[in-house]
């Protein structure tokens, strides 16, 4: 006969070991807090546990700091703040639970843009992410929810017309032909490798209702459940970025007229603005960027410097975490939370305005010393 | 044990549908976790239909046996710790599966995942062990090893001998669904116990936190050290969450037992040797199992075991015996044989390459071992291997000497 063990498993024993790690979350979660938080869940049942199970499995890099916390559903932020507000006001500059965040896809309100040079910059980027409320996120949802996520969205997107006019092609029905021209794009994304979205559960039952969508001109594209429920992509060659934020700010409103239309609505408050799963990319959720040559400022002692005085980051040309190659880099906006669109686009455009500026003095062999910029 | 009663209090759906008939209380049932809602549950819900997934591309065990019927019967149910049927199926789901391999699909969260979601497990069970049919069956078990004959290898052909099962603590949940306490509870025990162990059994135990470098390259260099599994049939299942947290190995002085703690099951139990003793490697085996039985039950816990499915473990396809015993062992000519493969089939044994499973041959040494796992007990299947062992061996002196092999009947695949 067993011993019956009549044992309610204790906060400290559930308590995870952080002490190697280094990330926002760890850096916030002490064991009271656990404690706290592990008696709730949101009213789709889901945990703490949940919550930071991606942080506790990868623990995290010397140099990089990772959020090590994703949000199952748009009442995580609320249920879990105790944990997620510091971990967005860490995160996002000092950005406070009281502060509030301004949305403004208005296109006209950005001041140029549309004169980047093209003999420096190759391409201009809008991405961002929308999330419909009353869905649980990609590390929670389940088969129903995700596949409805998708239904929505194509039937959206369907209506969409104009230059916006375009086509879905759902990753588990896709031709052969179809895949490799989306590969040739470069628009077909994979199943996620990295292990910090892995061990979140974003990527279980790959690839059912998940999808790409793009319009026939190839310069708006959607991808429906991938890392959010969508991912917003405006793009084209050359330096024209206020054509490429126009057309994004465009399609967007569009998009969610279309959604209102159906009775639904994307998560968004005037506190984080649109709601996201990854914490790290809540208020806009928008990177603006261009592949733009740099290879003489590149190597300048002060490139770093100038890039944090314009809230700019740098990326090579594959995306986060890859080398720039032949002196091409990815150049967009470090912020998400607390700027508008408006406003990061158009610290993107000054920027790499600047930017091109000073790498054509060097070019010169002149000096850059009176171009450095203030802080913004 | 009789099935247990189980009252489905999830957090994930809040609903109360009752599954099985009372019997026993397990310490599980007790061991209960209390998640609070924050309100009234308002999240969406689909019916099954929408909910089934799609496995028209799949090839494994659960895909071939979950009707969309069976689905919508067992999706709302959870074990009395909340383990569900979409995560039982979840690796499944993930990994399609390969059109040679028919892997499982599926795992258990817990023991009472057998008896909830039985109307599946059943099947793939049943299509997984060659016919054996829970239902209706019993699995035999002996850890009598005196029973053992002839099992002592000609060791100019057997370079090394072993056996390995696992063993799950009764009452605390499986990997997949373990939360980190009950993970912390499973080392605690089983550690503790080991500690009790004497003879040529005493040994030691390294927490894969706490290891020092010097101690990890032994382990490595012993080829003792496991890995976080990287295998997505493993790490869609969720065994791997909180890596390395109250994971370790341990293993006695003489690096003949050894024990691994909370990688894919709670206990992996190995008894090995170099060369052809057989015999003694399962006289170990069984007394070191039993040694170690004894003191968990000492300090109130037993292993997770029933006469229908014997020792329950994590994947389906280590039910019964969870037992395979295989030596390493050099055949050059019998492999080039174009009967190879049918002899090993009609003696019951697979061949795997000496890095294990899906590993190739290095120099015509293979890994031999025992196919079957339930419906046969550990003494019958070493004596199949030790059977067979000597019989490819004589095929392969045969050849050596220019004289024909005969390919043997097939033996019988249950004995009871």
């Amino acid at each position: 006969m067993v011993k019956l063990t009549l044992k309610r498993l204790s906060a400290e024993d559930e308590y995870p070991d952080l002490s190697q790690h280094n990330n926002y979350m760890a850096k916030v979660l002490t064991q009271d807090m656990y404690k706290k938080l592990r008696e709730r869940a949101t009213p789709s049942g889901f945990t703490i546990d949940g919550v930071i199970q991606t942080g506790v499995d990868n623990p995290g890099h010397p140099f990089i700091m990772t959020v090590g916390c994703v949000a199952g559903d748009e009442e995580t932020y609320e249920v879990f703040k105790d944990l997620l507000d510091p971990v967005i006001e860490d995160r996002h500059g000092g950005y406070k639970p009281t502060d509030k965040h301004k949305t403004d896809l208005n296109s006209g309100n950005l001041k140029g843009g549309d004169d980047l040079d093209p003999n420096y910059v190759l391409s201009s980027r809008v991405r961002t992410g929308r999330s419909i409320r009353g869905f649980s996120l990609p590390p929670h949802c389940s088969r129903g929810e995700r596949r409805a996520v998708e239904k929505l969205s194509i039937e959206a997107l369907a209506s969409l017309s104009g230059d916006l006019k375009g086509k879905y092609y759902a990753l588990k029905n896709m031709t052969d032909a179809e895949q490799q021209q989306l590969i040739d794009d470069h628009f077909l994304f994979d199943k996620p490798v990295s292990p910090l979205l892995l061990a979140s559960g974003m990527a279980r039952d790959w690839p059912d209702a998940r999808g790409i969508w793009h319009n026939d001109n190839k310069t708006f594209l959607v991808w429906v459940n991938e890392e959010d429920h969508l991912r917003v992509i405006s793009m084209q060659k050359g330096g024209n970025m206020k054509e490429v934020f126009t057309r994004f700010c465009t399609g967007l409103t569009k998009i969610e007229s279309l959604f209102k239309e159906r009775s639904h609505e994307f998560m968004w408050n005037e506190h984080l603005g649109y709601v996201l799963t990854c914490p790290s990319n809540l208020g806009t959720g928008l990177r603006a960027g261009v592949h733009v040559k740099l290879p003489n400022l590149s190597k300048n002692t002060k490139f770093e410097e100038v890039l944090k005085k314009l809230r700019l980051q740098k990326r090579g040309t594959g995306g986060v975490d890859t080398a720039a190659v032949g002196g091409v880099f990815d150049i967009s906006n470090a912020d998400r939370l607390g700027f508008s669109e408006v406003e990061l686009v158009q610290m993107v455009v000054d920027g790499v305005k600047l930017l091109v500026d000073m790498e054509k003095r060097l070019e010169k062999g002149q000096s850059i010393d009176d171009l450095m910029p203030a802080q913004k | 044990m009789a099935s247990s009663f189980s009252r489905i209090l999830s957090s994930k759906r809040h609903i109360g549908i009752l599954t099985l008939v009372g019997g026993s209380v397990t310490a599980g049932f007790l061991l209960h976790r209390e998640h609070v809602s924050a309100g009234v549950p308002v999240r969406r819900r689909y019916p099954a239909s929408a909910e089934f997934p799609d496995l028209r591309k799949h090839n494994n065990c659960m895909a071939s046996n979950l009707t969309p019927a069976i689905y919508a019967k067992l999706c709302d149910r959870a074990t009395p710790n909340g383990f569900t049927l979409d995560e039982a199926i979840q690796t499944g789901v993930d990994n399609p599966g390969h059109p040679f391999i028919k892997t499982v699909g599926m795992v258990a969260g817990d023991e009472e995942s057998y008896e909830v979601f039985a109307d599946l497990l059943d099947p793939v069970i049943k299509e997984r062990h060659n016919g054996y049919d829970p239902r209706v069956m019993k699995h035999p078990t002996d850890l009598d090893s005196s029973k053992i004959q002839s099992g002592h290898f000609d060791e100019r052909y057997v370079l090394s001998s072993r056996v390995r099962t696992g063993r799950s603590i009764r009452g605390l949940s499986l990997p997949p669904a373990c939360t980190r306490a009950e993970r912390r509870e499973v080392e605690r025990v089983v550690v503790d116990a080991l500690s009790g162990l004497k003879g040529d059994l005493t040994g030691k135990y390294y927490s894969l936190t706490q290891m020092t470098e010097k101690e990890q390259q032994q382990l490595i260099d012993d080829h003792f050290l496991f890995d976080k599994p990287v295998s997505p049939l493993l790490t869609c299942a969720g065994m791997a969450r909180d890596w390395p947290d109250a994971r370790g190995i341990w293993h006695n002085i003489e690096k003949t037992f050894l024990i691994w703690v909370n990688e894919e099951d709670h206990t992996r139990v190995i008894s090995m040797e170099k060369g052809g003793n057989m015999k003694r490697v399962f006289e170990r085996f069984c007394r070191g199992l039993k040694e170690v039985e004894r003191l968990i039950q000492e300090r109130g816990w037993e292993f997770m075991w029933n006469e229908r499915l014997g020792y329950v473990l994590t994947c389906p396809s280590n039910l019964g015996t969870g037992l395979r015993a295989g030596v390493h062992v050099k055949l050059p000519l019998l492999s080039k044989d174009p009967r190879f493969s049918k002899i090993l089939d009609n003696l019951r044994l697979q061949k795997r390459g000496t890095g294990g499973v899906d590993t190739a041959a290095v120099g015509g040494v293979f890994d031999i071992s025992n196919l079957d796992r339930l419906g046969q007990s550990e003494v019958q299947l070493v004596q199949t291997v030790v059977d067979g062992v000597n019989y490819l061996i004589e095929c392969e002196k045969r050849l050596e000497r220019g004289q024909d092999i005969k390919v043997p009947p097939p033996i019988n695949k249950f004995k009871v």
